[in-house]
């Protein structure tokens, strides 16, 4: 269905991989058909943009968490410790940066935010260097043990974060320029969300770029595929594998931080709680795949946040008649990985 | 034909297998028998309930992790369903027991037609899909118990009323035997703990049957087991609805005891995490690990606190930075969870396959 029906050249080029567009052509199809049960248009775009924030920074979390399952066959059920840690870690930029949350000056404001997200970034990678290290390595090609691994290092890490940071949950202010909102015609945007989406597509873009136009990401995309031929070749896909994990915690921990500005409060659970997103949108997205991931993250946000707004009872078990309906359409997820 | 020993047909032929651990398991089980006699009080005779009732949890459990080798992580669901089932029963009907027959065999009924189809559905992929799938559906079902205000009573939970014989202020006779009153509460004790004594000795009937062997093989080998003729995901399927089968006895016993159904006694996944520990700090795949995880858990949940928030104390007047918080009162899961890293790395067997180790 998808790369193998690639047509053959028409010249001397190499043949252009044909795109599988009908998944990523939901995320559209999705939004518009929402319209006319939402009814007003400005409503539709305000829960639209708040979807796609919420989309993006899913996104972030859960990219990780797939390559690293693509690339070495490793489920992380711990995966959600980074985010929790992200969130906790730049408290520790913001202690020192408090003038600058305070001021209304949004250049500042920004930079507080990036500043929370250089810090997290660094020290969950070097959390996931150590976790890959500590936890992991001794259970490879184990799935049992990796589960129940990661898992009970979910555990200590979540109570470590307790011990260091305090048991009660502990609150986050938003820098004062990026509260409020945008209003253009009746629609309302949060400023925050709006940022949010900005920085997801840029990390969304520079991951593309990265896994599409370097040799670092030819070299991950063909390990997704077939790492025992990369190894083969040459490559020492161990080595790949632990910057890829580097990369991915990193990542958790960038998300962690918007999630936990998005959601004012940081408690030790709640990487824990958006695991289980986390888990379903990679599921959708085919294990594996850093765009399926993508079109995924975007397909359960929006799907939440409609149903939220239309039907509040159901919004919480959205995701999960989602996930079943894809799986029924296509039961490796959206962008299968070949040989999985 | 063989003289019937009893004590083989009881335990299916399944030995503890170990001096230490037969002397451990009987004490544990005459503790527990005898509970409200030798440790008068209600915290104690609350722990040996617990105790009894995470027994056949972690045992049900057991028999997914440690002898098909599949993850769940649904458990707690399913022991949602058994609480709910008899609280739904009791609240909205009558406190009888021809109301809580109802609750417990519809409770049943919906759990293992629950489990089948999760199963059916996941089973037939991978292992890790299937542990990703029932936590997404496990954390979806508590959700959806907390929403339906009408029926589960919401974040707060059902209060109700038991039959009138389990009931504290019921006395079965006028006098105290060995000069402890027995009331409804000491009956609804030994309602509890014979029904996991039956439960438990059904569960090892299970294991030690060829059904049981045919888990095992699938745990070791599944594509090998397939060869062999045994349809896998049949079999994976079968021990999945007995175990949630299972779990939902565990959670109507835990109803009973506490009079209340709550999503944070029942369907919260540090319940799940602490299934998780007992399992495997106790030993997988076999049930014994389960008696002695989940007793040493729970003790250390009731007892170890008091013993960490003391040395804490000390820590902190002996003015060590650092320490007292690491040995907080409330730091003990992380404790526990390092035990739980390190038995999945060096003992895998638990304490029960260490201690059989040591005999041979």
């Amino acid at each position: 269905m998808t790369v193998a029906t690639a047509t053959a050249a028409d010249n001397a080029t190499l043949p252009k991989v044909k795109i599988d567009w009908l998944p990523a052509m939901l995320v559209p199809i999705l939004a518009l058909a929402a319209l006319p049960l939402v009814g007003s248009f400005s409503t539709w775009v305000t829960l639209t943009v708040a979807a796609l924030a919420m989309g993006m920074m899913i996104f972030l979390m859960a990219s990780g968490l797939t390559l690293v399952f693509g690339l070495m066959d490793v489920l992380n059920f711990g995966h959600g410790v980074f985010i929790s840690f992200g969130a906790y870690v730049s408290l520790i930029a913001l202690g020192p940066l408090a003038g600058w949350v305070a001021s209304d000056n949004i250049g500042l404001n920004i930079l507080v935010l990036l500043a929370c997200i250089a810090v997290a970034m660094l020290v969950t990678g070097g959390l996931g260097w150590a976790f890959e290290r500590i936890v992991i390595r001794p259970v490879y090609g184990q799935h049992l043990k990796q589960i129940l691994i990661t898992m009970g290092g979910m555990i200590v890490a979540e109570q470590m974060i307790h011990v260091i940071w305090g048991a009660s949950p502990i609150p986050l202010r938003l820098p004062e320029g990026l509260r409020g909102a945008i209003v253009i015609g009746d629609a309302a945007m949060e400023r925050y969300r709006v940022i949010a989406v900005v920085l997801g597509l840029l990390v969304f873009g520079a991951m593309h770029v990265m896994l599409n136009r370097t040799k670092i990401g030819l070299l991950i995309r063909a390990g997704v595929e077939n790492a025992e031929m990369v190894e083969a070749l040459g490559y020492r896909i161990r080595r790949l594998f632990v910057g890829v994990f580097i990369a991915g915690s990193a990542l958790a921990g960038l998300g962690g931080v918007l999630w936990a500005f998005y959601r004012q409060t940081l408690t030790a659970g709640m990487g824990m709680e958006v695991n289980v997103l986390i888990f379903i949108v990679i599921i959708i997205g085919g294990l594996g795949s850093v765009g399926g991931c993508f079109v995924g993250a975007l397909l359960v946000a929006l799907v939440a946040n409609y149903t939220g707004f239309l039907v509040p009872k159901l919004a919480l078990g959205s995701s999960i008649m989602l996930m079943v309906l894809i799986l029924l359409w296509r039961p490796q997820g959206l962008y299968p990985v070949a040989k999985r | 034909m063989l003289p019937a020993n009893p004590l083989h047909s009881l335990l299916s032929g399944d030995y503890p297998r170990s001096r230490v651990l037969a002397a451990t398991l009987f004490i544990i089980l005459v503790c527990l028998a005898f509970a409200p006699f030798l440790f008068p009080g209600s915290q104690p005779i609350n722990v040996a309930a617990k105790i009894c009732v995470f027994v056949i949890l972690v045992a049900s459990y057991d028999l997914l992790l440690g002898y098909t080798g599949i993850v769940s992580f649904a458990h707690t669901m399913f022991y949602g369903i058994g609480g709910y089932g008899v609280a739904i029963a009791m609240y909205n009907f009558s406190p009888t027991w021809s109301a809580m027959g109802i609750g417990v065999v519809a409770a049943l009924i919906l759990s293992m037609a629950l489990a089948l189809v999760i199963g059916l559905f996941s089973l037939r992929v991978r292992a890790i899909f299937f542990a990703m799938i029932t936590l997404a559906v496990a954390s979806a079902f508590a959700i959806l118990a907390s929403q339906l205000n009408e029926i589960t009573g919401g974040e707060d939970g059902r209060s109700y009323r038991i039959p009138e014989m389990l009931r504290p202020g019921f006395r079965l006779f006028d006098e105290p035997v060995l000069g402890v009153m027995i009331n409804g509460r000491i009956l609804t004790y030994y309602l509890i703990f014979f029904s996991a004594l039956i439960l438990f000795l059904l569960a090892l009937r299970v294991v030690n049957s060829p059904f049981g062997r045919v888990l095992q093989a699938i745990r070791e080998n599944d594509f090998r087991a397939e060869a062999l003729g045994y349809r896998v995901l049949v079999y994976r399927s079968i021990a999945n609805c007995l175990s949630a089968g299972m779990a939902t006895l565990a959670g109507v016993l835990m109803a009973i005891w506490l009079r209340y159904t709550g999503p944070d006694t029942t369907l919260s996944f540090a319940i799940m995490i602490d299934i998780l520990l007992m399992v495997v700090i106790g030993g997988m795949g076999t049930l014994y690990g389960a008696v002695l995880g989940a007793t040493i858990f729970i003790l250390a949940q009731n007892y170890l606190q008091v013993l960490m928030g003391e040395l804490s104390d000390a820590l902190a007047a002996a003015g060590i930075p650092l320490l007292p918080a690491l040995f907080h009162a409330d730091r003990w899961l992380l404790w526990l969870g390092i035990l739980f890293v390190l038995s999945v790395y060096f003992f895998p067997v638990g304490i029960v396959g260490k201690l059989r180790q040591l005999r041979s």
